[in-house]
């Protein structure tokens, strides 16, 4: 299984601000290795986040997103305790979910 | 978990087609997310709905300057009602749309994230507002590019 991601989540008036540092790869399947076979396509392109229930964003990422993504976004509706949720899928099938208690 | 569930089921009917060989993967993801496979930025736009008016209320903020184009701090934020997407494009990435973000209700239009550019480019920040696109652009210049050795 892929390395927990990192997250933070503040809740400041009411806006529950999000940053999270995920661990993958993100190859494009643009590079080669050094003995010239090119190295295949392998990143995250489905991310999701819960809080409460409730969906509070989705994303669909190209190859293009760097190493190691980060991703920040902010919502509204959750306060210090509660708790959110992120998955993300990569393109070849694998995934990992983290939850991290907003501060 | 209820979320990676969905996930994985929703792709579920793709997977078994691309691996019965009917499907390649690329198209399989692209049927599911339109616009990724587009090798331009026009052709990119057309998947998402058609050409996007220039607005002041969509603000794209990166960096004038990259020093290394694997890793562009890029942000983007809307103050247009009803935006119900954010969607960043790399004009001369090989595949421009990079990004697309769902943004529910009860979510802020901002998304920060952090991009590939294999050159000095245009970058868009393309939202969709109750049901129409709107678009700011920053140019980005990199001196060092990020899609590979």
């Amino acid at each position: 299984m892929a390395d927990p991601m990192r997250i933070r989540a503040q809740a400041k008036d009411g806006v529950t601000d999000v940053r999270v540092l995920m661990a993958h790869p993100m190859e494009t399947g643009f590079r080669k290795d050094a003995t010239g076979k090119t190295i295949p396509p392998h990143y995250i392109n489905d991310v999701k986040a819960v809080s409460n229930g409730k969906t509070v964003l989705t994303a669909k990422w190209g190859q293009a997103i760097s190493q190691n993504p980060f991703l920040q976004f902010r919502f509204k509706g959750a306060k210090a305790g509660d708790k959110v949720t992120v998955t993300w899928v990569d393109n070849m099938g694998e995934t990992r979910t983290d939850e991290a208690t907003i501060a | 978990m209820n979320t990676r569930r969905e996930l994985l089921r929703h792709g579920g009917l793709l997977a078994l087609l691309v691996g019965c060989g009917a499907l390649t993967m690329e198209q399989a993801y692209a049927a599911d997310a339109p616009g990724f496979d587009a090798k331009s930025l026009d052709e990119a736009l057309k998947s998402l709905g058609g050409k996007a008016a220039d607005s002041k209320d969509v603000t794209i903020t990166s960096p004038d300057i990259a020093e290394n184009g694997a890793v562009v701090p890029i942000t983007v934020t809307s103050a247009l009602a009803k935006t119900e997407a954010i969607y960043i494009l790399v004009e001369k990435n090989p595949f421009p749309l990079t990004a697309s973000f769902a943004i529910p209700e009860g979510t802020e239009a901002y998304v920060s994230t952090r991009v590939k550019m294999g050159e000095s480019t245009k970058v868009y920040a393309v939202v969709k507002a109750d049901g129409k696109l709107y678009s700011a652009a920053k140019e980005t210049k990199v001196t060092l590019g990020g899609c590979g050795g």
